[in-house]
């Protein structure tokens, strides 16, 4: 029988391959973390294991997978991160790997997170969690956000009714952090005591659920646990589904599908038991304000969440974010070039005075300029990165989602795809991955081909470079009205696709708005550490490599620039240029590079205009009609994704066909845009 | 079923969808909508049969917000037609 496929949906993965690479002592406890969003799961990570941390992938899928290591006196623990998930369900690649970890692997103990602000909902998970019967001990985080509104909570009186340890926690303040690991170790360690209160089915399906057992008890494949499975089989899971039509004979399966035919409708009774099955344990242990207050939450949602006022927010925000980007980032940026750059440069050419000059070519200007660049590209970055895990870490980008709806929706794009779009302006890498938090398949596509639209900072540093000397006075105006004539092409060709393609189908909006909560410095910290060392792994090899390899192209064969490969390529594209405006080689040759990375624009102007006097801003505005910068700006902000942002795209596409699609895409609406541009700024007599 | 306090007589129950109940209304969930996955990610945010929703944000237009067992969840104006309530008074 056919394996009916599912799409980034197959649930096989093992993640014993990434845990080896670590080295633990003899007797190692394996726990597993795993908790729904917004419940403080990753500041309870990053307080464990601090800096033993791995950041890697979950094999054969892009979604992150962090490890970490706490090694104790007398013990190592080895703590693997789990996606969060609201649910284990196989409705999301993340749920799937979830369970899959937990019933392959099957760790010594789970620690589980909940939020003690949305209890009845964080338990959801415990309840599905419980059905897999490994030991839990439950971390009950953000007591002093439940406090704040209005909830009184007795940790001991859930423990007694869920009949599994349950530690209260503070997390951002590292209370009961430790407290946690030690119960974890404990159930670890002592297994046969953990005698939990598992949730049961509802008495109107129990029966159905013994027939269903019955039947595949003997085909259900090692190591899933008998009762599980049957319980998804009446769920209408899709994968244990498959699973199971695999591994049953098929005059017994016949059975089982005319079973859960007569009880399509079990889904809806099973999740009702599992939330009354939480009531009930939640009942003793929570009490209520009979009104609820005028929470904190309540009082910023007002502003926020509004129609009107919400953009108004969210736009000042954005004002705020360019504002210290050039207020702190750009003059931090210069100085890193003056500072140590420049210096290096200066340093290697008097050590090297009696070298062969290809030598001191390749060093300073291949090799150096690479480094510059990635070094000088920094500051910007690390600002990005804090910025947007600040806005995470107090609850922030979900408002910013929900306001952004309606407008995402016109391009046939969601809330959702907003987050990841705001990401490309830091880079279009973490852009692109960033659309894992979009469910639907169609969307999350639709959201990755249109984010290279977005302009990165890279792009922006650009154009921050070549403005001033392109337009003067007006530079500051120039650059807006490039961002903006980016995300209007962005809208317009959103729509577009749209339009054409799949106008009738809409994804779900369906999205947790988390309580606001003060940010923790040391999750932001984190967050940052590690999507700064992402870039630099891609840029230290990426930038370097073609950095050297433009000088390389840029000498040989004769080491006259002018006989260069690169300037043959850029000549044999002079007749495209002139329809922008652009008469010189080396502005095309310039575009070109932009391939490899962004930033490389400069790198290869740099090289290709050296020498020449002045400064090479003002080098390259003398070559052009004011007409022509506008037009080589605008192809440079929507020019093809960069080398990295198409391998991520292949990557989180799942083919190279969505590479191939963004690349011809954008090639041709960057030069159908530039040559507008060009035509209708010399039309309305800007000088050409 | 809701009884009236002077005679007696039921009232009966009025049905609306989760999209036309205005700001700080609140309803029991009694039936869903849709497709199978659409269905599982509602249920499983906590919007099941007999469960009480508050509205806390409904401008009439555009997305809604609701709190549904003690979490605040956000739902596009189509996704809360899919949900429909009985009115509580």
């Amino acid at each position: 029988m056919a394996q009916p496929t599912l799409t980034g949906l197959s649930c096989h993965t093992n993640g014993a391959q990434q845990v080896q690479a670590i080295q633990l002592r003899e007797g190692a406890l394996h726990i597993a973390l795993a908790g729904q969003p917004n419940v403080g799961k990753s500041t309870v990570f990053n307080m464990l294991t601090g800096l033993n941390q791995h950041v890697g992938n979950w094999p054969g899928k892009t979604i992150e997978q962090k490890v970490g290591t706490i090694h104790l006196p007398d013990i190592d623990i080895l703590l693997v991160d789990l996606p969060g998930t609201y649910s284990l369900t196989a409705n999301s690649p993340e749920e799937c790997i979830a369970r899959d970890y937990i019933i392959r692997e099957q760790p010594d103990a789970i620690i589980v997170i909940v939020n003690a602000a949305a209890l009845e909902h964080s338990l959801y998970l415990v309840a599905e969690l419980l059905q897999l019967s490994r030991p839990i001990v439950l971390g009950l985080n953000m007591l002093d956000v439940a406090e704040q509104n209005g909830l009184q909570i007795e940790p001991h009186v859930l423990e007694a009714a869920l009949g599994i340890p349950v530690i209260p926690l503070v997390a951002t303040r590292n209370q009961g952090v430790r407290e946690l690991l030690e119960a974890a170790r404990r159930v670890a360690t002592h297994p046969e005591q953990f005698k939990p209160n598992r949730p049961s089915i509802r008495s109107s399906h129990a029966e159905v659920l013994d027939q269903v057992r019955g039947l595949i008890a003997e085909f259900v494949p090692e190591p899933y646990p008998v009762d599980w499975v049957a319980l998804k089989l009446l769920e209408g899971d899709s994968e244990i589904t498959a699973m199971m039509r695999e591994a049953t004979p098929a005059e017994i399966w016949e059975k089982v599908e005319a079973i859960l035919r007569a009880h399509e409708d079990a889904f809806l009774d099973i999740v009702g038991g599992r939330y009354e099955w939480i009531e009930r344990m939640v009942r003793a242990a929570v009490v209520r304000p009979s009104t609820g207050p005028i929470t904190l939450t309540d009082r910023l949602d007002r502003i926020a969440t509004h129609p009107l006022w919400g953009l108004i927010v969210l736009s000042g925000i954005f004002a705020l974010v360019f504002w210290l980007t050039y207020a702190v980032a750009t003059p931090l940026q210069s100085w890193l070039d003056s500072a140590i750059v420049q210096p290096l440069i200066t340093g290697i050419q008097s050590v090297l005075a009696g070298a062969p000059g290809w030598l001191v070519g390749l060093l300073t200007e291949g090799v150096l300029g690479g480094v510059g660049t990635v070094i000088t590209f920094l500051p910007i970055l690390i600002l990005f990165f804090a910025m947007l895990g600040l806005l995470e870490d107090v609850g922030y980008l979900a408002r910013a989602a929900f306001v952004m709806d309606r407008f995402m929706h016109l391009m046939g794009l969601h809330g959702k795809s907003f987050l990841p779009l705001f990401l490309g302006f830091g880079c279009n890498v973490p852009a692109v991955m960033g659309t894992r938090i979009i469910e639907d398949q169609r969307v999350r596509l639709m959201t990755i081909i249109l984010s290279p639209l977005v302009p990165c900072a890279a792009r922006l540093a650009v154009v921050a470079f070549l403005a001033p000397a392109f337009f003067g006075p007006h530079a500051t105006i120039a650059t807006w009205g490039l961002v903006t004539f980016n995300i209007l092409v962005l809208g317009v060709l959103g729509a577009l696709i749209h339009r054409l393609l799949a106008a009738d189908s809409d994804s779900p909006f369906i999205m947790e708005l988390p309580l606001y909560h003060l940010p923790n410095a040391r999750t932001i910290g984190l967050f940052v550490w590690h999507n700064t060392l992402a870039f630099l792994r891609k840029a230290g090899t990426i930038i370097l490599i073609f950095s050297v390899l433009i000088w390389a192209l840029s000498v040989l064969p004769s080491g006259e620039v002018e006989q260069s490969i690169l300037a043959w390529l850029g000549r044999a594209l002079t007749p495209i240029g002139r329809w922008m405006g652009w008469t010189d080689w080396r502005l095309i040759t310039a575009l070109l590079s932009s391939f490899a990375a962004k930033e490389n624009t400069i790198v290869t102007l740099g090289i290709l205009y050296r020498g020449e006097g002045m400064d090479l801003a003002q080098r390259v505005s003398s070559t052009l009609s004011p007409a022509g910068a506008l037009a080589f700006l605008v192809v440079q902000m929507l020019f093809i994704p960069c080398a990295a942002t198409t391998a991520i795209i292949r990557q989180e596409g799942g083919a190279w066909k969505w590479g191939a699609i963004s690349v011809g895409l954008l090639l041709i609406v960057s030069l159908v845009a530039g040559m507008l541009v060009y035509q209708a700024a010399a039309l309305l007599g800007l000088g050409v | 079923m809701i009884y009236n306090h002077y005679n007696c007589a039921p009232i009966p129950e009025q049905i609306v969808d989760l999209a036309s109940l205005p700001t700080g209304a609140r309803g029991v969930v009694r039936s869903l909508r849709g497709g199978r996955g659409f269905l599982s990610r509602l249920a499983t945010m906590g919007f099941t049969a007999g469960t009480e929703v508050t509205v806390l944000q409904n401008y009439g237009h555009g997305p809604i917000i609701t709190l549904v067992r003690g979490t605040r969840v956000a739902l596009g104006r189509g996704e809360a037609r899919h949900i429909l309530v009985s009115v509580v008074r």
